[in-house]
């Protein structure tokens, strides 16, 4: 397979996600897949820049399609969601001419071709295809019970992402079945799990991510798989606060489902920075075979 | 300015003809009407029985004689009320639409649409961005007496005669 | 020519943003126009006696009204003139309501353009001849597309007053969706009791010859004399000699077809009756779960049989009808509401929708009424009923009400009671819709008597939790989250058109709305009639409806079927094409465009071709006069010169010399 896309890491994959960014290149380079950084990208603007406005959170976005475009990166490929939703709302705005003059006049260029954005999630499943992930399995995630956790933004709005079902994606769950894990049907797998509340109401995120760590244990699994790096930090970060608040005493170890994707190619712990989750997931690894 | 038709009452109303048929255009323009869907007022209707009836000659004489504008619409294709109608009338409109800047006139003066009886929002809407656009055209360049041509135009092909580019009747008259 | 104008103020309708008499003053400058005058409301009493004064005292020829649409009062205006003694074809009329007054605001720039509609009225109208109907036979037979409950009720109406009535339906037996209800609100009766003799009576009419497994394959013709192909798709089974014995249902190996009957709650044989009281009792074959259709072996069927009816080979049969009229009762279809991905439709056994609950209630249906969740078959004690599923909802393009659901709610939530009665029901909704005689007393009831706990607000999603589901949502009275652990969640599924309804709206010629449903005449004043003469409507698939109003539009629509056939000849309309002969130079390109083969060729005296039309044929539509390069057919009433005198009064070149 020879693959070569635009990868836009985001700054959690340079700070709180370092091994969702590390997995996730290290599995590319095992699929053949050529990740080409956007050169010199910036900030997507996160929550507060869109929260405040929408043209500047356009225009950073913007920026880093462009300079994409102009490195001659049709695809540009990021691993978190947030990115993932503020590269594709402002590509999806500056389609309206008034919009895109408001950006352009931020911007002072042209913004004549922007790259087009894909989860990475959305790139495994349709560039790369289940069936040459399959095919790169060398050590399967057999005995592996996991509920695959996709966080509420991954697929909404449905009409700016435009892949996958909203509200009951099934992208990653065919993922790992390929790489040979146990998927249970996760009925939460859209639900918030906090998000960035994890600052001024650590109650709320106690409340909800411990109702996602409830049922998935109640499905018996052996762990959870997420594709975004708050998710990721709320459930396994923050379990220890939601069994204090909660009164539960899990112990799910929350992957990312590159790190997985990652083990099941032969790819070893360090490889896919296993040693940055706070819950151990050596147990059920080792349950499962797999170290 | 009307905040919603975003149209300039105030300016002068400009000519613009409707052609539309009876069983969906008119009625959608009339589900319109009861909707109270608010509309500019430049648009002046001329009811036919089906949109096939429709003689792109009628078109011609009203875009030569004056008109600023003209719309056409019909029923959707495939639910006519005489079946196939509107096939005949989009292939006679697209072949008078390519056809128009031959004649020296903006195609753009010229639109065909389809709405049906229960689409009068829609009526609403093309109706308001046809008059939009036509009175963003401004008025149609009126027809000049005389050989049919100003003073410009004279020059223009005259120096096109000199130069061999033009047709031997351009010449003829020219010289 | 001398010409009469007269300007409506239709009260304030026109009035409030139309200077109606200076429309009349100035169409007083118009060529031809004689008299002049503008009235409050031309299509009243006094308003048509002014306009019948006027043409005798000022002896006029042809009159225009500016009013309103000429598709709600010509006919009106037509009949005021003739009672005048002139010709129905003599008027002009101006919209200059729905297309002026109505959508524009500004008083000036109404009173020019009305005056303007009136000016292209009157000088189409200096061109207008006096025109002639001619009469035609009307074949007094109606076709009713449809066996639910409308289309059941028209064909018995029809038939009990002497008309032979032939009834098209797609499934193999008739009864629609009423058959598979358990009972009806308010009143909880039985729904197969009351539906049931109605079925009987339309197999045992001798004035109904029923198509059952059949659709409507082409329809030509027009008002009185329509030509109808009806296919009759294969059953496999030669229903001339199927006694609906049943002993091949029993012996069927194949018993996991998909039962639609039952709506999918439970399975049945290839070969099947798909409920008891079936009419036409007859067994039929699902093709793609019978054995010897699939593979070629099996055939058990064909050997039990007693009466040798078993048909492997049998194909599709068209059959053509003649009839004078077409009812289109085609009923409605569930929503998709798999879209619902929150609700879990389709992915957890025990959401159910509104119908497969019904199915499960009735004592015929799969569970004997016994309900049953359909995952591991125990009895539900908390039932949540979700409302608007694909009604009222924008975001899945479905903005409208559907009208009976919160009604049906009530009596399932109540029936539930009636079975279960240590369960309780749980209803979502958004506002509770109930107008209807008895209606409101019975949500009511199902509240005040029964228990039934109504949460005002919507659901967010539903998923499992152990056995049970979780339905989360919104209490907007209480202002508060809410948790439902249920066992069985059922979604009261809005509806929306037929299956393939759009597609026979473009057969019948009739429009039809972004959502499929079927287009009235008139909202109000015309709702079975359609805009094609001939065509009426029935029941749902004019837009969701109850079983009452189905039943009253059945009625309504056989009533107009009686009154077209009360005459025997139609008056055909004479807006229809006419052959210069003079002009014509045979080239015949009029034959080849014309939809409806109204054109024949003809040899005059000196053997010349010459096209000639067929009056009762022709429709109107006009498409020859544009096609013929010598302007000599010409469709009255819309000739090349009246529009193109429309045109010349509206643009008039200003030549600058």
């Amino acid at each position: 397979m020879t693959l070569t896309i635009g990868y836009y890491p985001g700054c959690s994959g340079a700070g709180t996600s370092v091994e969702y960014d590390q997995s996730t290149r290290a599995v590319c380079a095992r699929l053949g897949v050529t990740l080409r950084d956007v050169p010199d990208w910036s900030c997507c603007g996160s929550t507060p820049a869109h929260t405040v406005n929408h043209v500047l959170s356009a225009a950073l976005s913007a920026r880093n399609l462009e300079l994409a475009a102009q490195a001659g990166l049709e695809v540009v490929t990021t691993p978190c969601p947030s990115c993932l939703a503020n590269l594709r709302i402002a590509g999806h705005k500056m389609e309206q001419p008034a919009f895109r003059d408001d950006v352009r006049a931020l911007l002072e260029t042209e913004c004549e071709t922007l790259a087009e954005t894909k989860s990475t999630l959305q790139v495994m499943v349709e560039e790369v295809g289940l069936d040459e992930v399959q095919a790169r399995v060398t050590k399967p995630l057999a005995g592996l019970r996991v509920a695959c956790y996709y966080g509420c933004i991954m697929n909404r709005p449905p009409e700016v992402m435009q892949f996958d079902d909203p509200e009951h994606p099934m992208a990653m769950d065919n993922l790992l079945t390929a790489c040979g894990a146990e998927v249970v049907p996760f009925p939460l797998k859209v639900e918030c799990c906090g998000a960035a509340a994890g600052m001024p109401r650590k109650d709320i995120v106690a409340e909800l991510s411990g109702r996602l760590l409830d049922t998935a244990a109640g499905l018996g699994v052996d762990a959870i798989a997420t594709a975004c790096p708050l998710c990721q930090m709320n459930l396994d970060l923050r379990q220890g606060q939601a069994n204090a608040a909660r009164g539960t005493r899990h112990a799910i170890p929350v992957f990312y489902f590159t790190q997985l994707m990652g083990l099941a190619m032969g790819l070893s712990a360090r490889e896919v920075g296993l040693s940055k989750l706070v819950v151990n997931p050596k147990p059920c690894l080792e349950r499962a075979g797999l170290l | 300015m009307s905040a919603r038709t975003g149209v300039l009452t105030e300016g002068r109303e400009l000519r613009i003809v409707g052609f539309l048929c009876n069983w969906c255009s008119y009625g959608g323009a009339d589900t319109a009407g009861v909707a109270r869907f608010e509309q500019p007022t430049d648009l002046r209707i001329i009811r036919v029985p089906c949109s096939g009836r429709i003689d792109p000659l009628f078109i011609m004489r009203a875009l030569v004689s004056g008109a600023d504008g003209v719309l056409v619409s019909g029923c959707h294709p495939r639910d006519c009320h005489y079946a196939e109608g509107n096939y005949y009338a989009r292939r006679r409109l697209e072949l008078l639409k390519q056809f128009l800047p031959i004649t020296g006139i903006d195609p753009q003066r010229f639109e065909y649409t389809w709405v049906s009886a229960s689409e009068g929002a829609r009526w609403q809407d093309v109706v308001t961005k046809f008059t939009n656009r036509i009175h963003d055209l401004g008025p149609a360049p009126r027809m000049q007496g005389g050989s049919g041509y100003d003073e410009l135009c004279l020059k223009q092909i005259e120096e096109g005669v000199k130069q061999g580019a033009a047709c031997p009747c351009h010449k003829e008259r020219a010289l | 020519m001398r010409i009469g104008v007269f300007v409506c103020h239709c009260g304030s309708n026109i009035a409030a943003t139309v200077d109606c008499p200076s429309v009349a003053e100035a169409a007083k400058l118009f060529p031809d126009v004689v008299f002049a005058t503008d009235t409050m409301y031309a299509c009243s009493e006094p308003g048509q006696d002014g306009i019948i004064q006027a043409i005798k005292e000022h002896r006029l020829d042809g009159c225009v009204v500016a009013s309103c649409s000429p598709r709600m009062h010509e006919p009106t205006f037509r009949r005021a003139l003739e009672r005048a003694g002139l010709n129905r074809y003599m008027l002009e009329m101006a919209n200059i309501r729905e297309h002026v007054s109505w959508i524009g605001k500004n008083k000036e720039l109404n009173t020019g353009k009305a005056t303007e509609l009136v000016r292209i009225a009157a000088e189409k109208l200096r061109l207008n001849t006096p025109l002639f109907a001619n009469q035609f036979d009307v074949t007094k037979r109606v076709l009713v597309i449809g066996g639910g409950v409308a289309g059941i009720q028209a064909a018995l109406d029809c038939a009990d007053a002497g008309i032979q009535v032939i009834m098209v339906e797609r499934e193999t037996s008739i009864g629609g969706k009423m058959a598979k209800l358990d009972k009806t609100f308010p009143t909880v009766d039985c729904s197969s009791c009351i539906l049931g003799p109605k079925m009987v009576d339309v197999a045992q009419h001798p004035n109904i010859t029923l198509y059952a497994a059949s659709e409507v394959e082409e329809i030509s013709g027009y008002v009185g004399n329509f030509d109808v192909k009806v296919r009759r798709k294969a059953t496999y089974v030669n229903w001339a000699s199927c006694t609906g014995c049943g002993l091949c249902m029993e012996k069927c190996p194949s018993k996991k077809s998909h039962d639609a009957f039952n709506e999918g709650v439970a399975t049945t044989t290839a070969i099947n009756i798909p409920f008891p009281q079936a009419i036409p009792k007859k067994a039929a074959i699902n093709p793609e779960f019978c054995m010897k259709l699939q593979k070629g072996k099996c055939g058990v069927c064909a050997k039990v049989c007693p009466t040798k009816c078993i048909d492997f080979e049998q194909q599709d049969t068209i059959v053509s009808e003649k009839v004078g009229a077409i009812v289109a009762a085609t009923g409605y279809d569930l929503f998709d509401w798999t879209v619902y991905g929150q609700y879990g439709a389709g992915r957890y056994p025990d959401v159910v929708t509104s119908l497969q609950y019904e199915r499960m209630m009735n004592a015929s249906g799969p569970t004997s009424g016994h309900i049953q969740r359909p995952s591991d078959g125990r009895e539900p004690k908390r039932v949540v009923f979700i409302q608007c599923v694909g009604s009222r909802d924008k975001s899945v393009n479905r903005p409208y009400c559907s009208g009976f659901c919160c009604m049906y709610t009530a009596k399932q939530a109540v029936l539930t009671k009636d079975h279960i009665p240590d369960s309780d029901s749980y209803v979502f909704y958004m506002d509770i819709r109930s107008p209807g005689k008895g209606y409101d007393e019975f949500t009511r009831r199902a509240q005040e008597q029964y228990g039934v706990q109504y949460v005002r607000g919507r659901v967010s999603m539903v998923y499992p939790k152990g056995d049970v589901l979780v339905v989360r949502g919104a209490d907007t009275l209480a202002g508060t989250q809410v948790e439902v652990e249920a066992d069985l969640v059922v979604l009261a599924v809005g509806v929306e058109a037929s299956k393939g309804a759009a597609h026979l709206a473009e057969k019948l010629r009739i429009s039809y709305d972004q959502y499929g449903f079927f287009m009235e005449s008139h909202p109000k004043l015309k709702p079975v009639e359609t805009n094609t003469a001939g065509v009426y409507l029935a029941g749902c698939s004019q837009g969701p409806k109850d079983i009452p109003t189905s039943v009253g539009q059945g009625s309504a629509a056989a009533a107009k079927v009686l009154t077209l056939f009360a005459k025997d000849k139609l008056e055909s309309d004479p807006q229809v094409s006419s052959v210069n002969q003079n002009r014509c130079v045979g080239c015949l390109k009029c034959t080849m465009t014309c939809p409806f083969g109204a054109i024949k060729d003809v040899k005059d005296r000196a053997g010349n071709t010459k096209a000639e039309v067929i009056e009762t044929v022709c429709q109107g539509c006009g498409i020859c006069t544009v096609t013929c390069p010598h302007g000599a057919i010409q469709l009255q009433h819309f000739t090349d010169n009246q529009i193109l005198a429309e045109v010349n009064a509206l643009c008039q070149p200003e030549l600058e010399f």
